[in-house]
């Protein structure tokens, strides 16, 4: 039994199960034409999409934004969580900001982005950034918490700096807790970049959507929201599968 | 002490919000004072009331929503091992996607006003309960469940008076990500589909480029959202303080 009821099989003919269904429901007319179009006919349109090539650059844009939010995160926020670490009055002022940070909505500030920065790529990016800047730090401090006295004290006996010890002793230890920052900072830019982009902008995968649905253009929004959707969710799966063998070798 | 360190923090952030007054100019952002001023004149007034009300509104019905079903479904995944098996991806790949996009779904299926907004907000916070409520039944002490058992409680019982009650904590603090996440969803929805709210009055701003309006929104959203987000926090960290303590 066990070895033909896996639970990824089973999600699977669920998912399949699904979309059968709604292929069902289109195709028999109860659910109507101009509310959706048949999930065949999306996948159709959007192999005609990606072959015809007026959507790579809007692809090229969100996908360029959104790494460029991503990275910035990550790297901002170990440099942060590692200097917050050191100084215990500044932690300890911060940490209300850090526990009420994710009940603002940061979308909030975008039109005031807008309004600095012009509307570029910089109020998007920034979006992104400041969405998955708070989780890195909050998991970096957390994983810099559960050094050992040991390894800190090692590192001491062999006189190592400040940024050594960060370099090659704290950090790789806290790589774990760090790395449940980073998975979240990646699904973060994904939704502060896009949501950005759909809420006004000139360009990208947000605005294209945003476009299409505004011309009732199902042919297009459709296939463009199953796009966004599978691309945010292999790259959230590649890092979950990361995690999981990292954690497994680390067991060993 | 810790007020003490509050008052530092937001003496910071003012000033830090001065700086930038000074340096970016008043088309930009208007300054402290002037948004204090402008904000407390907007809740004053009659005219911005029905807005406020109408946000409101949205938002606790889609938080009644997203409560309910999110404890619902991470409960029935919950109680078996195999179900929690095939759900819980699930559950992390819906929490990490851009449910932005699928505004335009959502518009498609309730039309504009009141039930896109609420759909919009609940489909936001649904998840992160499912996920805690999820993790919470399954971590539960099974001593919890086997001694129900002996004492021959039916299912029903056992769920309502030993598991709910033991998963409270865990719960609470899915419930208070849940809020933020579906305070976010709520004025999203007002933002593209709707014609009153607090949403709606931001996006309006920034069609029309009106700075005062922007920051005195933006302010009374954070100020919301903060007091709300401490207040449950000072809960969810009691209500772990006493599961603890038992």
């Amino acid at each position: 039994m066990p070895g033909i009821l896996t639970p990824g099989r089973v999600r699977f003919a669920l998912a399949l199960a699904l979309v059968l269904l709604l292929e069902a429901l289109c195709r028999f007319g109860i659910i109507n034409r101009f509310a959706m179009i048949p999930p065949s006919e999306i996948l159709w349109d959007l192999g005609g999409i990606l072959v015809g090539g007026t959507m790579w650059p809007a692809i090229a844009k969100t996908l360029t934004n959104v790494a460029i939010a991503c990275v910035s995160a990550i790297v901002t926020g170990v440099i942060l969580g590692t200097l917050i670490h050191r100084w215990r009055g500044l932690r300890e002022t911060l940490d209300p900001l850090f526990a009420a940070y994710y009940a603002i909505p940061v979308y909030a500030f975008y039109p005031l982005f807008i309004v600095i920065f012009g509307l570029g790529d910089v109020p998007q990016v920034l979006i992104g950034f400041m969405l998955g800047l708070v989780a890195v730090i909050v998991n970096t401090l957390n994983g810099l918490d559960r050094v050992p006295r040991a390894l800190a004290k090692t590192a001491r006996i062999h006189r190592l700096g400040p940024v050594a010890t960060a370099l090659h002793i704290a950090l790789p230890f806290a790589a774990p807790y760090i790395f449940t920052g980073v998975k979240l900072a990646v699904a973060y830019s994904f939704i502060g970049v896009i949501g950005a982009e759909l809420i006004m902008s000139r360009t990208g995968l947000g605005y294209e959507i945003g476009f299409a649905y505004n011309n009732f253009d199902n042919a297009v929004m459709y296939p463009l929201i199953v796009l966004v959707l599978a691309i945010a969710g292999s790259v959230n799966t590649v890092f979950f599968v990361w995690e999981k063998k990292m954690l497994a070798r680390r067991r060993r | 002490m810790s007020a003490l360190r509050a008052a530092i923090l937001i003496a910071a952030i003012m000033a830090a919000w001065q700086l930038l007054f000074w340096w970016a100019g008043e088309t930009a952002l208007t300054s402290p004072h002037e948004t204090i001023v402008y904000t407390l004149q907007l809740l004053a007034s009659p005219a911005f009331y029905p807005h406020l009300a109408e946000t409101g509104q949205a938002f606790v019905v889609a938080l009644g929503i997203a409560i309910s079903c999110g404890i619902l479904i991470g409960f029935s995944l919950g109680l078996y091992r195999f179900a929690a098996e095939v759900g819980e991806p699930v559950l992390v790949a819906l929490y990490s996607i851009p449910k932005i996009t699928l505004y335009p779904i959502v518009l498609l299926a309730f039309g504009i006003g009141m039930p896109a907004k609420i759909a919009f907000g609940a489909i936001h916070g649904i998840v992160p309960v499912a996920i805690f409520a999820l993790s919470a039944v399954r971590n539960l002490n099974p001593v919890y469940a086997k001694a129900a058992r002996v004492m021959r409680m039916p299912a029903a019982q056992i769920a309502s008076h030993v598991l709910l009650p033991a998963a409270v904590p865990e719960i609470f603090t899915g419930i208070r990500i849940g809020f933020s996440l579906t305070l976010i969803g709520t004025l999203l929805g007002e933002m593209f589909a709707s014609q009153r709210g607090l949403g709606y009055l931001l996006i309006q701003a920034i069609g029309l480029h009106n700075v005062r309006v922007i920051m005195a929104l933006t302010l009374l959203l954070v100020v919301i959202a903060v007091s709300a987000s401490a207040l449950l926090l000072a809960v969810d960290r009691r209500l772990r303080g006493t599961a603890a303590g038992v």
